[in-house]
């Protein structure tokens, strides 16, 4: 395991940096609205938050345009975000509406926008790894420097696909990036009581580069998934990424209502809830003159309005009509 | 017409369909080397971008074809056995079955699962079923078993233009089986019954590996003075239960034979769906002619009685025939 180097400069333009900040508060601000909503019941099914992990998906996607693919996991409304997906039809979609980004037919736990590259959340753990896997084989068969990046947690480490894809994608030398999240939970079991080893150290065997790194420093994702990028482009074959990060919310919202007893202490949350990726990079922004508090402010501001947009946006659209249900089996 | 093997069959269709279209790819356990040789030369004519041996990993198989279908290419992706799709279900299932569904129509999978189903050659349990039943459940994923050497290639030719995910599954025991192929290009529509034989008395489904024993049982009762209208579905998924409803309308009488165990199997599907449709021509009860709910044994003998046979299918026309009222 190569431990990720520490966050120095980058070569991004203050605008660049700003766009990643706002990125971020674009995920967060969606997702506690969903999560209110959820509370409030008027969410059709359940959703499972990326509170907390919002750096992961935004240091990473920074480096990927419409044709590369991401594959995504069942906490997947960040990774669409972060790839350029559109928050109004996000919100639809959640809501069950028409004008959804899948029509309504799948929900939190499959939105999915392949025009951009988006293969999509998926219900099952480690269900995505394959579907990148297929992809990154489409992209080297194109030649046209297309990687294919699969989102995974802790949880899917522990799925014998994952060495299948890094024993595949090794000797196929597959245009892949393995981005594990590490969020300390399998659902409702800590990671370390289901989980040996680490698992950066999984790709070792197989030749491939396995990098740890602080999932909560969204410079240091940024770094280490433009090395595991790049080489992947230039026909270096896969890297796994281990981003260690936390699950601020529960598993899945209202959990509370449904579990008996407590699988951690609020005091472990709180001591993660000070490393918030968010305030963190507010932090550096302002320490090194790259942006005022009002700069900050003004960014939370107008990502307020585009979640409030959407929402009505949501709202306001009609629920798919009768007899869809019985499309889109076929083509 | 040239008399050819299955095995040759499938593997002109492999050839021709890679050379008129070059998004269609081919990986699979050992379909270099083809230890069935239906994908033998194919490594050699094409190249190792398009036809590449892969690990025994079919977890990986079934979801990278998923993948790549969804990024662009026509991947074929063969399963050796029937019974490894088992190993690779989760990506059959979750995602080949459902991804275009749940995204809302965002995207067609045009993918082709293939492999060997059914006994008879001593592979024992875990080599030897007919799984069609449980594709046949998923409703996204169609499900075709071809009877004869021309059908497999013209099934499979239009398993591979075909927009959707497609379970491709030969008979094991047939490989070796000739017949005759026509020369000029056939690709057949999915979702199309063949009647293979006409008769009055009473209609027999056969499927997949049951054709050529059906075919034999029906001509041995014609001796009897019954005649059997045969049909292959080629396609269970969709089926074409048109072309099944409009013969037992006419004949009153449903014998359907199927490899697979009884329970929920291709038969059971159809009798239910002609029960519905045409519960008042039927002039005696449909029958089955299936697996009992027993894995596949090893030894010839046993192995014999749970396999469908001629003899069984005879018996199974000879009693429907004499059932019920007159025909």
């Amino acid at each position: 395991m190569l431990e990720a180097a520490p966050a120095v400069a980058t070569n991004l333009s203050r605008d660049e940096l700003l766009a990643l900040h706002r990125r971020m508060l674009l995920i967060r601000r969606v997702e506690e609205r969903l999560g209110d909503d959820f509370k409030a019941g008027t969410l059709p099914g359940p959703v499972h938050l990326y509170i907390g992990e919002e750096a992961v998906a935004v240091g990473v996607c920074a480096h990927l345009s419409d044709r590369d693919w991401i594959a995504s996991t069942h906490r997947g409304h960040g990774h669409f975000l972060a790839k350029g997906g559109e928050t109004r039809a996000m919100i639809a979609e959640v809501y069950g509406r028409a004008t959804g980004i899948c029509r309504g037919m799948g929900g939190s736990m499959h939105v999915a926008d392949f025009s951009r590259g988006i293969i999509g959340a998926n219900g099952i753990v480690g269900g995505g790894i394959a579907l990148t896997v297929g992809a990154a084989l489409a992209a080297q068969l194109d030649r046209k420097g297309h990687v294919a990046v699969a989102f995974f947690g802790d949880g899917a480490a522990n799925q014998g696909v994952l060495m299948e894809a890094l024993n595949l994608g090794a000797l196929w030398k597959l245009p892949l990036v393995l981005v594990c999240e590490n969020n300390g939970f399998s659902e409702f079991s800590p990671t370390a009581t289901v989980t040996a080893g680490t698992i950066a150290d999984r790709a070792a065997p197989f030749g491939v580069p396995g990098v740890a790194v602080d999932g909560n420093d969204l410079l240091a994702v940024w770094q280490a998934a433009n090395a595991a990028v790049r080489r992947a482009r230039e026909g270096g074959g896969p890297t796994l990424i281990e981003a260690r990060t936390y699950r601020l919310r529960g598993h899945v919202e209202a959990e509370v209502t449904f579990l008996q007893g407590k699988y951690r202490e609020e005091s472990e949350v709180e001591a993660w809830r000070a490393k918030d990726p968010i305030a963190r990079f507010a932090s550096y922004l302002v320490g090194n003159g790259l942006a005022t508090e009002a700069d900050l402010v003004r960014l939370d501001e107008e990502v307020a309005a585009e979640v409030a947009d959407a929402v009505a946006f949501a709202e306001a659209s009609p629920w798919p009509e009768e007899g869809q249900e019985l499309c889109f089996m076929f083509a | 017409m040239a008399r050819k093997r299955m095995i040759q069959a499938i593997n002109e269709a492999l050839a021709e369909e890679m050379a008129r279209d070059e998004r269609v790819i081919l990986f699979g356990e050992d379909v270099e080397i083809s230890i069935m040789g239906d994908t033998r030369g194919l490594a050699a004519r094409f190249g190792p971008d398009r036809v590449r041996n892969t690990p025994i990993s079919e977890t990986v198989m079934t979801g990278m074809a998923v993948g790549a279908a969804a990024a662009g290419y026509r991947p074929v992706c063969h399963m050796m056995y029937g019974n490894f799709l088992y190993t690779g279900f989760d990506a059959i299932a979750n995602q080949a079955a459902k991804l275009r569904y749940m995204t809302g129509g965002q995207i067609t999978l045009p993918l082709v699962f293939m492999g060997v189903f059914g006994g008879g050659r001593s592979s024992a349990a875990q080599h030897s079923d007919a799984m069609h039943p449980l594709f046949m459940n998923l409703g996204g994923i169609k499900v075709v078993l071809p009877g004869s050497p021309a059908d497999a290639k013209a099934l499979l030719k239009a398993a591979i233009r075909d927009d959707n995910p497609v379970i491709f599954l030969q008979a094991a025991g047939r490989g070796g089986e000739a017949g005759e192929v026509p020369e000029e290009e056939v690709v057949a529509t999915l979702g199309e019954a063949a009647v293979l034989r006409a008769g009055r008395d009473v209609t027999l489904v056969a499927i997949g590996s049951m054709v050529a024993p059906a075919r034999r049982a029906a001509e041995e009762v014609a001796k009897e003075g019954i005649e059997a209208e045969l049909i292959d579905p080629r396609t269970l998924w969709p089926l074409d239960t048109g072309t099944i409803v409009a013969s037992v309308r006419r004949t009153g009488r449903l014998v359907v034979v199927d490899e697979a165990r009884d329970a929920c199997s291709a038969a059971s599907h159809i009798v239910a769906v002609v029960t519905e449709h045409a519960f008042g021509a039927l002039q005696a009860a449909p029958l089955r002619v299936t697996v009992p709910n027993v894995a596949i044994p090893y030894s010839p003998p046993l192995e014999r009685r749970v396999i469908p046979d001629a003899a069984r299918i005879a018996a199974a026309l000879r009693r429907s025939v004499s059932a019920g009222g007159a025909s």
